[in-house]
């Protein structure tokens, strides 16, 4: 980063930065539990346990923990979701689980889901036995490309179904968005990295770093060398604002600051402006906007070329931001962005209208809004090309992710892909998921060849 | 306003709530801090010879809901277990200080005349309303051949109120202990005994919980545990039942009750009262959340009077007895079925669980997440509620009289029923 104009670090006391860093929702209490536990009514075909992407069996682990047996609990959640005690930190609970809990016709409050989840995952007994075993060794080799939420529930499963399994990674760490995406005061104390300590304890998943597909490896030598592939790699690529300006200093990519952020270990060091302006409606905008307010940014606005009810982050999430001081301005779309080679000074945007069909009217009303840096969160983007340029690579949707059945079986039929890079909500909870059922059906193509070679 | 002023056995009181024989009544501390919140009575916590007993230490046990919630009580205390003069001077001062409240002392000596014949013109000497007998106690004192011990030989209680009643002058009330098989034969051996009234529930038999780590029932002492007396908001329906037993029987009808069994809320003593108590004794509640909740009991017990237009205790006074009956006078021709609100409703299904898993199948699933549906199959519904009351929603659920456009019909007239009788 080359910041110029007013952009600094230390706005802010190291003290005062690590207490706004941390632990957003802290543990609840055991008296806390009590209570919060007691709440849930224990449905029958539960809407929560339907609205959850794996599935979890909510009401039962919440009665588990209600009758004091945290570990069961505990297992309960682990067994649907080897990674339930990141999600349960970073899931948008409020528009899946706790959005459909019926506590809220009446009470308008739900089951506090995501913390009871994390509180019984916290409460796994160290002192038993790991929860999960490994079935006899198939002798099957499976290659997971990328070691985010997707790739390492994918490893975990297919090692209980007693597969070997290799996982290369592209960067110094496991983890993907858990580890470089999340924002920090939603995933304290090293948690991603305690978590994954514990998805390999059941053993036979090999971690290779800073091996990216496409530069270190490539996806016809792992079709050539293991049984078959997984592909876990995300979204790479970021949308462009496409307008004037767009290239000067101070105008940065609101991922990769975060994922800056989430490595420093003095976060005072961290450069910040003064008057930031964040671009985009989406989770990753309120990060950035919450986390620059909290590094010490004295404006913090968000603006959104649509209506507030178009915008992609939760009420929950925009409440976030506005309790940490940003603000949001809507129906503006970018213009341009004024500056030179030194930095920049202000960005103006055409005021937009929705008409009576929904469709979106640019106007000829500028507004121009002072700044020092501008944060793009306008979404992320699949790039393809590491799956290389020969005909031998899976199909892409239309939407250019790749395109995978019901099984999250590429076009290739060795090669199974799941999380981001293929279409859907790009939630942590999801890639699990896709981890998951992706390894059965890996599983079941395998047990089929096994046998018939029998 | 409703007058909550009450008489019970010629024993005037401010209100219908006394403090029950227990801990809150143990001492003149605790019995004036009573007095100064508005109980209208104490039954001083029973008196027995001396030398007093002694107590062990861990006391009380508790069966809990699922948020702590106090459900049910136990103690393993004994009687007072303080010396008896200090008890009768205590006695004697506070009711000298409060003349408009009433004290009765409860009582506990051994089986023996000569003990009963030494103990009660000490307590008359206080000045005390009345006195009540202890036949109830169900742990430690029956080891010792008295409290429940007696409680359950009718002709032990017979023959102790008789003694009570031959050599004291105040009112005798018998308490009763609920460890029997049919309450109103000591009901009716009190009343035989000359007793003035009788007073129950005393506490169950009960064992709260067992500790999984020592494996001692709980409340443990020194890793063992014995079983307890068990009061609180449990035990209230099967003192209500045993309550209205002894006032529906033609023997005991007339006899005047003092409920006592879990009454912690204006609604218990009410019920406890159209049942056939005249008044009502409280201990579980006042020890859980301290003598405060006199307030409410007063001031809702009032309230509703208001409403129903009960211009004193007596008004409503065993008015549920008429509607308290046995089995075979049931109408059998009755139906009713649950509707299920679907404004209320909130989805949880927690009625389809119930009724499909345990019940009658009478409930359909419809609709998709989100958008749940429970209806009632009208056809299959026997009316048994059980949905209603696993429902979490006040109102949700309500029960429906339904016109069978039948006759009144009991088992006992019914013609399947081989004994039938004719009408």
């Amino acid at each position: 980063m080359s910041f110029t104009h007013d952009i600094k670090s230390n706005r802010l006391l190291d003290v005062v930065i690590n207490e706004n860093f941390s632990d957003i929702a802290p543990p609840l209490s055991d008296k806390q539990v009590l209570v919060a536990s007691e709440r849930c009514l224990f449905c029958y075909d539960a809407p929560c346990i339907t609205a959850c992407p794996t599935g979890i069996d909510i009401p039962l682990f919440i009665r588990k923990i209600n009758t004091g047996n945290n570990h069961g609990a505990a297992k309960e959640i682990l067994s649907a979701n080897i990674l339930g005690g990141s999600c349960a930190r970073v899931c948008p609970t409020e528009t899946l689980c706790e959005q459909v809990c019926v506590r809220n016709k009446h009470e308008e409050k739900p089951v506090e889901i995501g913390r009871l989840q994390r509180y019984a995952v916290d409460h796994l007994d160290p002192a038993q036995p790991y929860p999960f075993t490994r079935a006899k060794s198939t002798g099957k080799h499976i290659a997971i490309v990328g070691a985010g939420p997707a790739g390492l529930s994918c490893a975990h499963q297919l090692a209980c179904d007693g597969h070997q399994v290799t996982i290369f990674e592209a960067a110094d760490k496991s983890g993907g968005l858990n580890e470089y995406g999340i924002a920090l005061y939603k995933l304290v104390d090293d948690f991603a990295q305690t978590e994954i300590e514990f998805v390999l304890k059941i053993g036979g998943i090999d971690i290779q770093y800073q091996k990216a597909l496409g530069r270190d490896i490539s996806l016809a030598q792992l079709r050539e060398n293991y049984d078959a592939v997984f592909l876990g790699i995300g979204m790479s690529d970021v949308n462009a604002l496409n307008i004037p300006g767009e290239q000067y200093p101070g105008v940065e990519d609101a991922v990769a600051y975060i994922e800056d952020l989430r490595q420093e270990t003095q976060l005072s060091n961290l450069p910040v402006g003064r008057r930031v302006i964040v671009i985009g409606a989406g989770m990753t905008a309120v990060d950035i906007a919450v986390q620059s307010k909290k590094l010490g940014a004295q404006d913090v606005t968000i603006v959104y070329r649509r209506d507030k009810s178009a915008m992609g982050a939760s009420q929950h999430e925009q409440d976030l931001a506005q309790q940490n001081g940003a603000t949001f301005i809507c129906n503006a779309q970018p213009k341009e962005i004024i500056g030179d080679e030194s930095g920049i000074t202000e960005m103006v945007f055409n005021k937009t209208e929705t008409d009576d069909n929904g469709k979106l009217v640019v106007t000829d009303n500028l507004i121009s809004l002072p700044c020092d840096v501008v944060f793009k969160a306008i979404g992320q983007k699949f790039e393809s090309s590491p799956l290389g340029n020969n005909s031998d690579k899976p199909a892409l949707d239309q939407r250019g992710r790749i395109a995978v059945n019901d099984n999250f079986q590429t076009s290739l039929n060795d090669v199974y892909a799941g999380g981001d890079c293929i279409n859907g909500k790009d939630l942590v909870v999801e890639a699990v998921d896709h981890g998951n059922k992706a390894a059965l059906a890996i599983h079941q193509q395998l047990k089929q060849i096994i046998n018939q070679g029998e | 306003m409703a007058n909550l002023a009450c008489e019970f056995i010629g024993i005037k009181s401010i209100n219908p709530f006394w403090l029950a024989s227990a801990p809150p009544t143990d001492k003149a501390y605790n019995v004036v801090r009573a007095f100064e919140a508005g109980w209208g009575g104490v039954v001083w916590k029973t008196l027995g010879e001396d030398p007093a007993p002694i107590n062990v230490s861990s006391r009380y046990g508790a069966h809990y809901g699922q948020n702590r919630q106090v459900l049910g009580f136990n103690n393993i205390e004994l009687i007072t277990d303080r010396p008896l003069q200090i008890n009768l001077d205590e006695i004697t001062q506070v009711k000298k200080d409060w003349p408009d409240r009433v004290i009765i002392v409860s009582l506990m000596v051994p089986c023996e005349e000569e003990a009963w014949k030494n103990i009660l013109p000490l307590v008359e000497a206080t000045g005390a309303d009345g006195i009540e007998l202890n036949f109830g106690c169900p742990h430690g004192m029956p080891e010792r051949g008295m409290g429940a011990a007696v409680g359950q030989v009718p002709k032990y209680i017979e023959m102790v109120t008789r003694w009570c009643k031959q050599y004291c002058s105040l009112p005798v009330i018998v308490k009763l202990t609920p460890n029997i098989t049919d309450v109103r034969k000591p009901a009716a051996a009190a009343m035989r005994g000359g007793a003035d009234a009788v007073s129950l529930i005393n506490t169950i038999n009960s064992i709260t919980s067992v500790n999984l780590d020592t494996m001692s029932p709980e409340p443990s002492v020194d890793g063992k545990g014995t079983h307890g007396g068990y009061c609180g908001s449990a035990v209230k329906p099967i003192a209500l039942s045993m309550v209205s037993e002894i006032a529906r029987d033609p023997e005991t009808a007339n006899l005047p009750i003092s409920g006592i069994g879990g009454i912690s809320n204006w609604r218990d003593a009410a019920e406890f009262i159209s049942l056939g108590a005249t008044n009502v004794q409280v201990c579980t509640a006042a020890m859980l959340y301290g003598f405060k909740i006199i307030d409410d009991l007063c001031d809702g017990l009032s309230d509703w009077m208001d409403q129903k237009g009960y211009k004193n205790i007596n008004d409503f006074s065993r008015m549920a007895i008429p509607n308290t009956t046995d089995w075979k006078h049931l109408n059998m021709n009755y139906k009713r079925i649950a509707h299920i609100d679907q404004d209320i409703c909130i989805g949880c299904g927690r009625c389809f669980a119930a009724c499909e898993d345990t019940s009658h199948q009478s409930i359909l699933q419809t609709g998709d997440l989100g958008d749940r549906k429970y209806t009632i199959i009208d056809e299959e519904c026997v009316g048994c509620n059980l949905c209603e009351i696993t429902c979490p929603e006040p109102n949700a659920i309500k029960m429906v009289d339904i016109d069978t456009g039948k006759p009144h019909l009991s088992w006992l007239h019914h013609p399947e029923n081989p004994y039938r009788e004719e009408k």
